[in-house]
């Protein structure tokens, strides 16, 4: 058999929104590489994405896509992987959208731990909006909101992940296009919720996180870094000085989330090939006659 | 020797019980309306409380009857008081026929009462002498009971039913707490210090007993419910708790979400990778769920909604009653796109238009809402069996081919749907407008191709509306009109002015408005609203859409339902005023 080429998963005629030179670009073309190389067909693959620049990807791609509100694609991702788990689920959004207006779901996705893939574009910055603050902007970042700098400490999505003991916790950047590939595959076959925070330019409305700054101020965790130590991984989450790249941490001991569904459920079937079951019915509404 | 009391007539009695937060009112509820449903009565029960975990006052309203009975009715003729306190929000309603079975460890009632009619029994002591005061609900049960003159048989077994998984311990002393209520009820019918005279219905045998929460529960299940996602809040968790009971049986996932923005934007998920979802809520949470319905608005997604509406705005009373939600649903969401709401009346109603709901919102991909409320939810009543013959699980999505769009545009505006991983297709939804495949677009001519095939749903959802039941006289010259929980304290109120001139015409759907409701309301010579709000939002609705002003309201928005009698006062002084 041939291997899967990146190819399946192209548009045709499609009209980018994205500013030349964007993080985006490398982040759609690597994304498409890794699932054609984990040979991941089309139509068993779901993205899911909310509102802004970077939730725009699954409009670039030839697959299934819920591109619903903004801040909101974590739930929609949840109950589409549990109503059908033999889906491919990654939900895909920008900073502000997945750690902003959708922080809540963000804590309890991970909570959750469906099996699903969360990939966050963060340039630090909001773009469609035109350059406000966002919450990974760094201290001191002026913007024509935050007209004297930003003054809020900023989110920190991978301390975050690793704090709520998340299944599986990453940062890439998109500079290096074959480590995020490698990141994201892992993060796919990942057996539940695997978080890949991308660093990612603005070109357009963030001139302090260039590529030059970002790769001035990162470096790749190397062999010394264990994964599966908890604490080794919350203590690089919160390195400042130098930002690590890489697999902070993994616990694969969780179950998932359709697991326990499954388990209350009594049932792996699909819901979409669900029947109501009329003679369980039938005798449940007789209890309601009484018995003494 | 003291004198025979007669509470209440062969065809109804009214009990009440009254007691704090945590001393077992709703355990009482649940027994004694099973036990005397079980005996062939009809009974009615409902309760109202306050919004706290102990202490305060509850109180729950038990009607036992010859005939069919289901409203709340103000009047009391037995009152059980577990707790003298408990009285005082209740008060009004004592009367001098009333008859109070006051606990006798809580002395002072005929200062506090000195015009009621007491009998002191020792709940408390016999509790004690059982082993923990908190058996005396189960004595109160047995006292009732007793004084039924219902096989103590029966009666046993029910509460070893009831505590069946407790420990034997448990169950032996509320067994015993049981029997020495029943002989407390024997001996007062023996000492003919009182007798119930109310005759039995055989038809009872066959019915079944359940309350508003188990009917909307069961619809939903029948109606092939699969996904229930929701946030805790009264009234509306009975259902979560009543679907996450039955999950495992009926192969359903229940999740409680973080917040009703999660609940609702999962149940979107759920439908559209093939599931039939529902949100459960009450209005604040619902408020939380509006910028998602719009994206169901917008994305096309069959959604079913049991909103169980109490009294607002914001938190309001958390535990009460009031149908001021309609507005709420109506309007909900931003943008224009088509909607159907129901509003049970009878039980049977929660059942037959949950499920049908989901029919509907599977056939039309548009929200569907089920409008009920802490009446409705909180009341039992026993009523005949539902009947699943009559129910069908409509599916309508498709395997889909490898050219799939999904919103594919067609005479009636109804694209076939559908799901991700069935089918050779891609389904692609976007909350931006979008084209045929459901991509972006800016496309204006497009934009507009695309508003009118959503709002052409409306016109079909029109042709399958259910028409309002008129009851009464069909030459009426006096019409009263209702919708939702209030049917049967209608009924019942009309039926007690005795007018020959008088019918109620009552919707269960509220929206699309059935074109009927022109030509009833226009035989009419009077008008007359009846609504558990401030404001008669069904009314400027039926203005709204037929021009038609109802004159005479009849409101009530202080938190509690109707009464039965106080319904039948303001008719008669309405219509008395010719």
């Amino acid at each position: 058999m041939k291997p899967m080429n990146a190819q399946v998963f192209e548009m045709t005629d499609i009209d980018i929104a994205w500013c030349p030179g964007c993080g985006n670009f490398t982040i759609l073309k690597v994304l498409k590489q890794a699932l054609a190389e984990l040979e991941i067909d089309p139509s068993d693959l779901v993205l899911v994405s909310g509102i802004g620049q970077a939730a725009k990807t699954p409009h670039y791609f030839r697959t299934n896509l819920f591109d619903g509100l903004h801040g909101r694609a974590l739930p929609p991702a949840t109950a589409i992987k549990a109503a059908n788990p033999a889906l491919t689920v990654i939900a895909e959004s920008g900073d502000g959208d997945m750690y902003g207006e959708g922080g809540n779901h963000f804590l309890h996705a991970i909570r959750r731990n469906p099996d699903i893939t969360n990939i966050v574009h963060n340039n630090m910055v909001y773009g469609l909006t035109k350059g406000q603050a966002s919450p990974t902007s760094r201290k001191g970042f002026v913007t024509p909101v935050q007209v004297n700098g930003v003054f809020l400490e900023p989110f920190d999505p991978i301390a975050v992940a690793v704090a709520l003991n998340a299944s599986f916790v990453a940062r890439a950047y998109c500079g290096d296009a074959e480590q995020t590939k490698q990141i994201f595959k892992k993060a796919i076959t990942h057996r539940g919720f695997a978080l890949v925070d991308v660093f990612q330019p603005c070109v357009t409305y963030n001139k302090l996180n260039t590529y030059n700054w970002f790769r001035e101020n990162c470096y790749y965790l190397d062999h010394t870094h264990d994964p599966f130590d908890r604490d080794a991984a919350f203590k690089k989450s919160t390195e400042t000085e130098k930002l690590p790249l890489g697999i902070f941490y993994i616990n694969s001991e969780k179950a998932t989330f359709e697991t326990n569904v499954e388990a209350n459920r009594k049932s792996r079937q699909p819901l979409y090939q669900h029947e109501p079951d009329i003679e369980k019915m039938r005798s449940l509404i007789e209890t309601f006659k009484g018995s003494a | 020797m003291s004198k025979l009391r007669r509470p209440g007539s062969r065809d109804n009695v009214s009990i009440v019980l009254c007691g704090q937060a945590g001393q077992g009112i709703q355990t009482i509820e649940f027994l004694l309306t099973k036990i005397l449903k079980l005996a062939l009565y009809n009974v009615f029960a409902t309760k109202e409380y306050m919004s706290r975990i102990r202490g305060g006052a509850n109180s729950t309203e038990i009607r036992v009857s010859s005939k069919p009975v289901r409203a709340f009715a103000n009047g009391i003729d037995i009152l059980i008081a577990l707790d003298r306190g408990a009285l005082t929000h209740i008060q009004d309603r004592i009367a001098p026929q009333t008859v109070i079975l006051a606990d006798k460890s809580d002395a002072g009632y005929e200062s506090q009462y000195p015009k009621c009619d007491l009998i002191y029994v020792p709940f408390t002591e016999i509790a004690t002498q059982i082993g923990n005061k908190i058996y005396s609900n189960i004595v109160a049960v047995g006292t009732i009971a007793g004084l039924f003159d219902i096989d103590p048989g029966l009666v046993t077994n029910c509460i070893k039913r009831f505590f069946s998984a407790k420990s034997d311990h448990i169950i032996q002393r509320n067994t015993a707490a049981v029997r020495q209520g029943l002989r407390i009820g024997a001996e007062l019918l023996k000492s003919l210090k009182i007798r119930i005279e109310v005759d039995k219905d055989p038809a009872v045998a066959d019915h079944i007993l359940l309350s508003g929460t188990e009917a909307v529960a069961l619809g939903a299940i029948a109606g092939g419910c699969n996904f229930l996602s929701a946030y805790p809040m009264s009234p509306s968790t009975s259902i979560m708790v009543f679907l996450a009971k039955h999950a495992e049986k009926f192969g359903i996932i229940v999740e409680q979400a973080e917040d009703e923005i999660a609940a609702m934007n999962m149940v979107i998920g759920a439908w559209y990778a093939g599931a039939r979802a529902m949100a459960s809520t009450s209005g604040g949470g619902f408020s939380l769920m509006t910028e998602a319905l719009s994206l169901a608005g917008m994305v096309e997604s069959p959604v079913v909604i049991h909103l169980a509406q109490r009294p607002g705005p914001a938190t309001g009373l958390p535990t009460r009653t009031e149908q001021a939600d309609l507005n709420l649903a109506l309007y909900a969401g931003h943008g224009e796109f088509p909607r159907i709401i129901f509003a049970p009346g009878k039980l049977e109603d929660g059942f037959y238009l949950t499920q049908k709901a989901f029919n509907l919102a599977d056939k039309y991909q548009l929200p569907v809402f089920i409008l009920t409320d802490q009446y409705f939810i909180d009341s039992y009543y026993n009523t005949p069996a539902f009947d699943l013959s009559a129910v069908k699980n409509e599916k309508h999505i498709i395997r889909t081919d490898p050219d799939y769009n999904r919103y594919h545009l067609t005479e009636n505006g109804i694209s076939p749907r559908g799901i991700p991983g069935w089918g050779k297709g891609l389904v692609c939804l976007d909350s931006d407008e979008h084209d045929q495949a459901g991509h972006i677009t800016e496309d204006l001519a497009l934009r507009m191709h695309m508003v009118d095939k959503r709002l052409k749903k409306a016109v079909s959802i029109k042709t399958e509306t259910i028409p309002p039941e008129l009851t009464g006289p069909a030459d009426y010259k006096n019409l009263v009109v209702c919708w939702g929980s209030t049917y049967n304290i209608v009924h019942e109120a009309v039926r007690n002015t005795s007018r020959d001139d008088l019918a109620f015409l009552h919707f269960k759907q509220l929206h699309p408005l059935h074109e009927a409701t022109v030509d009833y309301l226009r035989k009419a010579r009077k008008t007359i609203i009846v609504e558990g709000n401030a404001t008669g939002q069904f009314a400027a609705l039926i203005k709204l859409q037929t021009g038609i002003d109802i004159e005479n309201r009849i409101l009530k928005y202080n938190g509690l339902n109707f009464s039965v009698e106080e319904l039948t006062e303001s008719l008669k002084s309405l219509l008395d005023k010719e």
